[in-house]
């Protein structure tokens, strides 16, 4: 059990960590996330004794680490380093080796017990193959398996890692983290500082949110990467989604595109294409809805990863009244409509008459639709940057919309004399 | 191979090397004495513990076992002569490559060597003061309860453990020294007593030849004294530094990496600094300032045997000893008897300068 009371900690003049509080109870699995910058690395260095905060007090099973003499420390933690200095010709069997360290008394030879662990820890990370190789002649992924492997030979009940999945591939990181995963499972302690939020919240039991040199959130995953938060903390805006794959949140950052929106846009279609819409309008800063959108379809994900309102219907089932109704009042407030994706003649019929509609360049729309000219998100009128609200009006000769409504077959806008906004 | 194996098994190979070389290196000098002679009359001059006595305190009884046959001048030659001078060839250059060994470890600094923290320069003042101007030194001295001065050798090893402590004091802050503060306290020190060191020999007159050659490391006026003061010290503190070899590859990844591995970083760091320091002084205290050992040696031993000091320090301990005594004998078998740090210098840099080239001495 480690407890984390009031830690305060200047480097260099300034506030690295702010009355920072935190605890990890025997046998979690608890991941530091934030921003760069945050604390996370400090917090590790205090938790492992290296650091001796300003103030506030780091304990471990009811003993401050500060007091903990460097061998009764490291027998109870291991630190898993996010570099270290390995520029020499020792093999990585040796290296492992000096995780036996805590263990052996200053005239003690490497006991059979001592080539035992080293060996199992070996095998547990995988780099017995190139155990007689020098470490400077691994690549970086294995070094950082070996850093784990020597760790591992501590035999300490507490982990603490940093960033220990940053110069991995995909495949290691997964693997890695596969590994402190049953590590915990066996009934270790672990503590991960880890930049991929989506990788953090995959594995981690729970996470500390640092920003600023505070604690912003602490809990289980999805608590605490709420997209408002998570765009609080990273100043950045995010997407977060149920990941199909993993079931767990996924945190996708959004880049800002070049312009910005303040009007409400409602989006219709289905599939991937349509769920970037949705994301790069909410990232542009819009109020976005869309409807109808099937349960469990790309648009339905992206659409609550970005908190939008969206409309769902049960797969397959169509569009009822009801649904349409719904759609009708989400929409209605919307300046314009983008249909994007695949989208099926009922979802459009579900808007309202008076909806401006128009087509990104590669929506698929229902076969009794004309297009008109397809558009690049952006240069839908109303979409873009200044005086959003109303653009899709007369004056920009209104080109390239669509309109839609239940009796009136689908029409080119340019035939329209006087194209409708919704703007008052 | 276990490291305690290499270790032993290079080591071994080395203390034959070096007692071939030490008597080989006697066989050289103005009078050409053969190999079996030499290895003779050394063997008459071994004492060997043959029992313990414990009138007046305990000690050892100590016989002569061998009595071969060589020529009364040869047996003078070979042990008067010769011998003290090999032999503390032997172990200074012994001591300056440990201490050298352990420097560049502690420091992860490919250029550290043993005089980086100013034992030299500590060393240099003392004695140069002792030869220049003997008046100063008992002034020092006299308040001590020293009145009539001390000996060079004396001077030297007081002023390097002064000079070592100052650095040390300097570095320190609130009980940690970081590394790079040592160094460049240690750089600033032994300028500042190079400076203090110059102005005495400008102003030494008469003794100023005798000062340079301290200076440049001889071993002309080796003697059975300096041999029986320095060999112990050397010894004892060397098997001290022996269980430090484990901390010392553990430091070589970083002092918080060492840390959380379980090392004392303060506490060893002290003791390797102490201990490495007293032993270049002890060496220093009775050969002058000898260059160049206690930095090639090291790393020309971890092209060989690798990095792992628990091997490292036992080879490079050996490999100094038998070096020092090679290059000490070509120095005293030319014409114009060069001081023997003249000759590790001139020896050793070229050397030195075709590792670099060649390739990682830049790394540890």
């Amino acid at each position: 059990m480690i407890r984390v009371e009031d830690l305060t900690v200047s480097l260099g003049g300034t506030h690295v960590l702010d009355d920072v509080s935190m605890a990890v109870d025997d046998g979690e699995f608890v991941g530091l996330v934030g921003p760069n910058g945050a604390g996370k690395t400090t917090l590790l260095r205090c938790l492992s004794g290296v650091l001796s905060p300003d103030d506030g007090v780091v304990t471990v099973d009811g003993d401050a680490v500060g007091s903990l003499g460097a061998r009764e420390a490291s027998r109870r933690i291991a630190v898993v380093p996010q570099d270290t200095q390995l520029a020499f010709d020792f093999s990585v069997r040796d290296v492992v080796a000096m995780g036996r360290t805590p263990h052996r008394g200053r005239f003690d030879r490497a006991s059979s017990e001592d080539h035992d662990v080293v060996d199992r820890a070996m095998d547990r990370t995988e780099v017995a193959q190139f155990a007689e190789k020098a470490i400077t002649a691994v690549s970086g992924g294995e070094r950082q398996r070996v850093v784990l492997a020597r760790a591992l030979a501590q035999e300490a009940p507490v982990l603490l890692l940093d960033e220990p999945t940053a110069s991995l591939d995909v495949n290691h990181q997964v693997r890695t983290l596969d590994l402190v995963a049953d590590l915990v499972e066996d009934g270790r302690t672990a503590v991960a500082a880890i930049h991929d939020l989506s990788l953090a919240a995959r594995y981690c039991d729970r996470l500390v949110l640092l920003a600023d040199g505070g604690v912003v959130a602490a809990g289980p995953p999805e608590r605490v990467l709420e997209r408002a938060t998570v765009a609080d903390a990273f100043d950045a805006d995010a997407a977060v989604v149920d990941d199909p794959v993993t079931g767990t949140p996924a945190v996708t950052p959004l880049s800002a595109p070049a312009w910005s929106l303040d009007a409400h846009v409602h989006v219709v279609g289905t599939g991937a294409q349509a769920g970037r819409v949705v994301t790069t309008l909410a990232a542009a800063g819009g109020t976005v809805t869309a409807g109808p959108v099937p349960e469990g379809d790309a648009v339905a994900t992206a659409a609550s990863g970005v908190d939008a309102d969206a409309v769902t219907v049960p797969a397959f089932q169509g569009v009822d009244d009801e649904t349409a109704r719904a759609v009708g009042d989400l929409a209605g407030p919307a300046a314009v409509a983008v249909a994007a994706g695949t989208v099926p003649a009922a979802a459009l019929h579900a808007l309202p008459d008076s909806m401006p509609t128009y087509a990104t360049r590669d929506a698929t729309l229902p076969d009794a639709v004309d297009p008109g000219d397809r558009v690049a998100l952006e240069d839908v009128p109303g979409l873009v940057a200044d005086g959003v609200r109303g653009n899709a009006t007369a004056d920009e000769g209104v080109p390239r919309s669509l309109s839609f409504g239940p009796e009136d077959p689908p029409v080119d806008r340019r035939d329209v004399s006087d194209p409708r906004t919704t703007d008052d | 191979m276990r490291a305690g194996t290499t270790a032993t098994a290079y080591s071994t190979a080395l203390l034959v090397a070096l007692l071939a070389t030490i008597a080989g290196a006697a066989t050289v000098g103005p009078v050409s004495i053969p190999y079996a002679t030499v290895a003779k009359a050394l063997l008459n001059a071994t004492p060997v513990p043959v029992g313990v006595t414990v009138q007046g305190g305990l000690g050892l009884e100590l016989a002569n076992p061998f009595s071969f046959d060589v020529a009364q001048t040869h047996q003078l030659i070979v042990v008067g002569v010769r011998a003290p001078r090999i032999v503390l060839a032997a172990v200074v250059g012994f001591a300056l490559a440990a201490a050298g060994t352990v420097m560049q470890g502690f420091f992860r600094n490919p250029m550290a060597d043993p005089s980086i923290v100013g034992v030299s320069s500590g060393a240099a003042l003392g004695a140069v003061a002792a030869i220049t101007a003997p008046g100063v030194v008992v002034a020092v001295t006299g308040p001590l309860g020293v009145p009539k001065g001390v000996g060079i050798q004396t001077a030297a090893f007081v002023g390097a453990i002064v000079a070592a402590f100052l650095v040390y004091a300097i570095a320190t802050e609130g009980g940690r020294t970081p590394v790079a503060t040592l160094l460049l306290a240690g750089v600033a020190v032994q300028t500042f007593l190079g400076a203090v060191v110059s102005f005495l020999l400008v102003h030494s007159g008469e003794s100023i030849r005798r000062a340079i050659y301290w200076l440049m490391g001889d071993l002309n006026n080796a003697a059975w004294g300096d041999v029986a003061v320095a060999t112990p010290v050397v010894l004892v503190l060397f098997a001290a530094l022996l269980p430090f070899t484990r901390d010392l590859n553990v430091l070589l990844l970083g002092e918080e990496d060492a840390r959380t591995l379980g090392i004392e970083v303060e506490r060893t760091k002290r003791v390797l600094l102490a201990v490495g320091s007293v032993v270049t002084a002890a060496a220093v205290a009775v050969a002058g300032v000898i260059g160049f050992v206690g930095l090639v040696v090291p790393h020309v031993l971890r092209l060989v045997v690798g990095p792992d000091h628990r091997v490292l320090l036992p080879t490079s301990a050996l490999a100094g000893g038998i070096f020092l005594v090679a290059t000490d004998t070509l120095a005293r078998s030319t014409a114009a008897t060069l001081p023997v740090g003249v000759v590790t210098a001139a020896v050793g840099a070229p050397f030195f300068l075709f590792l670099l080239r060649r390739r990682e001495v830049h790394e540890l």
